[in-house]
């Protein structure tokens, strides 16, 4: 028994992005509609030529039906997937097996939430009848539990913990600046980070993602049909995810300073992908930012900075843009917000865009590595689900 | 010889000054302290605690609970079966509320007293009154418990040498089911009421037990009609036995087994103590101590828990917490009530903070499962009560967009010692004070109210001195 990949079996040939923010003009049905005929036009296809259908989404609808209906999809299997925050990239890994089966020539991946409806602050699910013991805790408290425990391990000050927190998200608005899918498009000057309103521990509201409405898809077809839709396909070298067993609240071992279920999935990752070295063989990164020092977490668990040096490398400027390694230069969750099930594939849109040279100039990353990264995280610190992609322009 | 083989007090954490009523309306509050149960406290979770420090300064278990309050956090549902759960006591334990007014601590004390085998009387109360009342300012909150058993369950400490009461139907004061406040006839007239009553019932008391005025130590009075007792504190003179309404107020029927627990904290051998109790009638017990008592080292005393208090709280938040203001919400989802099945299910945990523990690797869980989370073991667990166990602060956060009564949330990532973790919501603390290493004990709350279920749980608290 093992887990062998599926390393160029398959590959993408044409993706789609709606803009991502308060998208009080649509619903969902209109994002999925948006999306998934871009990525049609992208992929030169009609909907009729796909075969097959994964849908991604938290909350927004349940079953095929809530992509069928309003695409008027004709008697197709259509799956819809759930996996809390990775959805949308679960979707996709889905979706990308089903052609490496065999099963089908043609499938879709495509991803939607619709958030800003609800009216409330944050995200909100609803839970099965309960005793009333489970925490109460909002997303950004679990997520703030990294902050005293990384710089308590790693010797830093309050302020400068705050001070690579603030550039993480100083970071990525700059980088969303430049695009023009962003929820927000304008930086943020470091100050105004630093002072905003506290949500929760040290994260004030700048640590945090915005909530947003957006859809992304992806058309997926066999590595060796790739070049009848496109000249530039994206293969995939690796698709590994990783469910935790959710001890981090009961295992005194567990220091709050790292995501196992990351270092998990980034490791099965590499093996799948080949990769060795990631801080020196992947080009760009696309990464769960849902809370600032998630990002900085996640640096050393993906292997881009050895422990304890990530928040170094931070303000270094190693991940911005025209750093060592780009990490969210679409801007990430920071700038797009978190529209649970469209994140993962908007991930993969902006490696789309990056490693097919397509992105705009003002982004574009000059770079002769060929390998991008995603991760998509779901849960929180100690019990969380974790995915990984690595997708490259060449074969091999 | 049956009598007293234990007790325990809970003072809650929070103090209000009531110089800050004052200053807030322009009338109301003087000169002291009031204790304040938190947001998140009850009569039944106050209860536990006092019973807690009761059971955790004895080595008995009791097998009858009488609980006491006039403030009853359920009506139709019995509330010491909480009490009864969250001590994790068996199922043949009896448990039953006394309740309603002041004076059903006198049934719970002797009703207690009374039921043969080790038998616990609870008496708790949370005092509230409109503001700039009397009963606001002097009001208390609190909880005591008191065991009584024979001499071969425990040492007595403290045995009745003689006991009387008497009844008056007047009106003193009454407050309708559901009204915050109570109302009061003219003082003048009770107060005449009272004294003819308690004259004739401690008559009665001392002469039961063979002895005169002469021969008493120590007179306690307990009674919420302020000038009753303080006319009727003259018989006392010297032997009286402060009242700490300046420093904690008056917690209304936990006011009488509070203060006995307060002398007995401090009590010798062979001291004769009068004990009156204004409720409806008077109540007079004539009590000694008996040698036992000097080995008797109680948990935590009245006085430690007076001195730990915090006297920061602002009158804003005691109104928020008594329901006298409303914040505004924050733009989240009312929490979600506790479902009756899932609860039952979960009682070891959720009212006992009972985890399970693998019988092979040792690991502890919190909340219990049924598959190891080291080595995987499935089903080979045993039970393992933590509500007793110190912990050590790991990681924490404050929320302050989580739903609460009180925001922000303070939430800490606990490591109990001797092995075990658990990610808690923090309470009685500043949360500007909370660090890593922080040392603290858990302690039963009661989170919220949904849809008129209790959800009572258990947080972390700083651990007592």
């Amino acid at each position: 028994m093992a887990s062998h990949g599926i390393k160029d079996q398959v590959a993408i040939v044409g993706m789609g992005c709606t803009p991502f923010g308060e998208r009080w003009d649509k619903g969902a049905d209109d994002l999925l509609i948006d999306a998934a005929h871009e990525a049609y036009a992208s992929a030169g296809v009609i909907q009729d030529d796909i075969d097959a259908f994964w849908l991604g989404t938290m909350g927004s609808g349940v079953s095929g039906l809530t992509l069928s209906k309003p695409l008027q999809i004709d008697y197709k299997p259509v799956t819809r997937v759930e996996n809390m925050c990775a959805t949308g990239s679960e979707a996709f890994r889905n979706a990308c097996y089903a052609v490496a089966s065999g099963a089908y020539d043609v499938v879709m991946a495509i991803g939607v939430e619709k958030l800003k409806d609800s009216g409330y602050s944050g995200l909100t699910g609803s839970r099965p009848p309960s005793d009333g013991t489970d925490s109460s805790l909002t997303a950004p408290a679990t997520f703030s539990l990294l902050a005293p425990a990384y710089a308590h391990k790693h010797g830093l000050d309050e302020e400068t913990m705050k001070e690579v927190l603030t550039r993480i998200a100083w970071k990525n608005h700059k980088n969303g600046a430049l695009n023009p899918r962003a929820q927000f498009r304008k930086e943020v000057a470091k100050e105004t980070i630093a002072a905003s309103p506290l949500v929760a521990g040290p994260l004030g509201i700048f640590d945090c993602s915005g909530v947003s409405d957006g859809s992304a898809a992806a058309v997926i077809v066999r590595a060796e049909d790739a070049h009848r839709y496109t000249d530039k396909p994206l293969y995939v070298k690796a698709l590994s995810f990783s469910s935790g067993p959710a001890t981090g609240a009961l295992d005194p071992s567990y220091d709050y300073t790292t995501f196992r279920e990351v270092r998990t999935s980034a490791e099965e990752a590499y093996k799948q992908a080949g990769i060795s070295d990631p801080r020196s063989q992947i080009a760009m990164a696309e990464v769960h930012d849902c809370f600032t020092p998630t990002e900085l977490v996640l640096m050393e668990d993906l292997g881009f900075a050895e422990e304890g040096t990530a928040w170094k490398e931070a303000l270094n400027g190693t991940f911005d843009l025209d750093g060592d390694l780009p990490v969210n230069p679409d801007g990430g969750l920071k700038s797009f917000g978190h529209p649970i099930g469209a994140s993962g594939l908007r991930m993969l849109f902006e490696c789309w865009l990056q490693l097919r040279g397509e992105a705009p100039p003002e982004r574009q990353i000059d770079s002769d590595r060929t390998l991008g990264l995603t991760h998509n995280l779901g849960g929180q610190p100690g019990a969380c689900v974790s995915f990984v992609a690595v997708v490259g322009s060449e074969v091999g | 010889m049956r009598g007293i083989i234990g007790y325990g007090t809970y003072v809650p954490y929070y103090r209000l000054d009531r110089s800050k009523i004052t200053a807030a309306m322009g009338a109301g509050g003087g000169r002291g302290h009031r204790a304040v149960a938190g947001y998140d406290e009850d009569t039944t979770t106050m209860g536990v605690e006092a019973a807690r420090n009761a059971l955790r300064g004895s080595t008995v278990t009791p097998s009858s609970i009488w609980f006491a309050t006039a403030n009853p956090a359920y009506l139709d549902k019995t509330n010491a079966t909480a009490i009864q759960a969250a001590l994790d006591l068996p199922q043949d334990t009896w448990a039953v509320d006394a309740g309603g007014s002041a004076r059903s601590a006198e049934a719970a004390l002797l009703g207690a007293k009374g039921t043969p085998g080790i038998s616990m009387a609870v008496v708790s109360d949370l005092r509230t009154g409109n503001p700039t009342s009397n009963d606001e300012s002097n009001g208390g909150d609190g909880a005591a418990a008191v065991i009584f058993g024979d001499d071969q369950d425990a040492p007595v400490l403290a045995h009745t040498l003689g006991f009387a009461a008497s009844t008056g139907e007047f009106l003193d004061r009454y407050r309708l089911p559901g009204d915050t406040s109570s109302r009061i006839w003219e003082e003048r007239f009770g107060e005449q009421a009272y004294l003819a009553l308690a004259e004739d019932a401690i008559e009665r008391a001392t002469k039961s037990a063979n002895i005169g005025m002469e021969d008493i130590d120590k007179v306690v009075i307990a009674g919420l009609h302020a000038r009753a007792v303080r006319s009727l504190s003259k018989i006392a003179g010297d032997k009286l036995v402060d009242d700490l309404t300046g420093r904690i107020g008056n917690p209304g029927a936990a006011q009488l087994p509070v203060l006995v627990a307060s002398v007995l904290d401090q009590a010798e051998p062979g001291e004769t103590i009068l004990c009156v109790h204004l409720a409806d009638g008077a109540y007079a017990n004539v009590m000694r101590t008996t040698d036992a008592i000097a080995d008797y080292t109680p948990f935590a005393t009245v006085e430690s828990q007076i001195a730990a208090g915090s006297d920061n709280l602002e009158y804003n938040l005691y109104l928020t917490w008594r329901g006298f203001l409303d914040r505004e919400p924050p733009r989240r989802p009312d929490p979600d009530r506790p479902g009756a099945p899932p609860t039952s299910r979960s009682e070891d945990w959720k009212y006992a903070f009972v985890g399970s523990r693998d019988r092979s690797s040792g690991a502890i869980h919190l909340p219990p499962m049924r598959v190891s989370m080291d080595g995987g073991a499935v089903d080979d667990m045993e039970r393992i009560r933590m509500a007793d166990v110190p912990a050590t602060i790991t990681t924490f956060t404050v929320d302050y967009l989580a739903f609460s009564l009180s925001p922000p949330t303070v939430a800490v990532v606990i490591d109990f010692d001797g092995g075990g973790r658990f990610q808690a919501e923090m309470t009685d603390v500043d949360p500007n004070e909370v660090k890593i290493g922080d040392r603290v004990e858990m302690t039963f709350r009661r989170l919220f109210t949904a849809q008129g279920i209790h959800n009572y749980f258990w947080k972390a608290r700083p651990l007592a001195d």
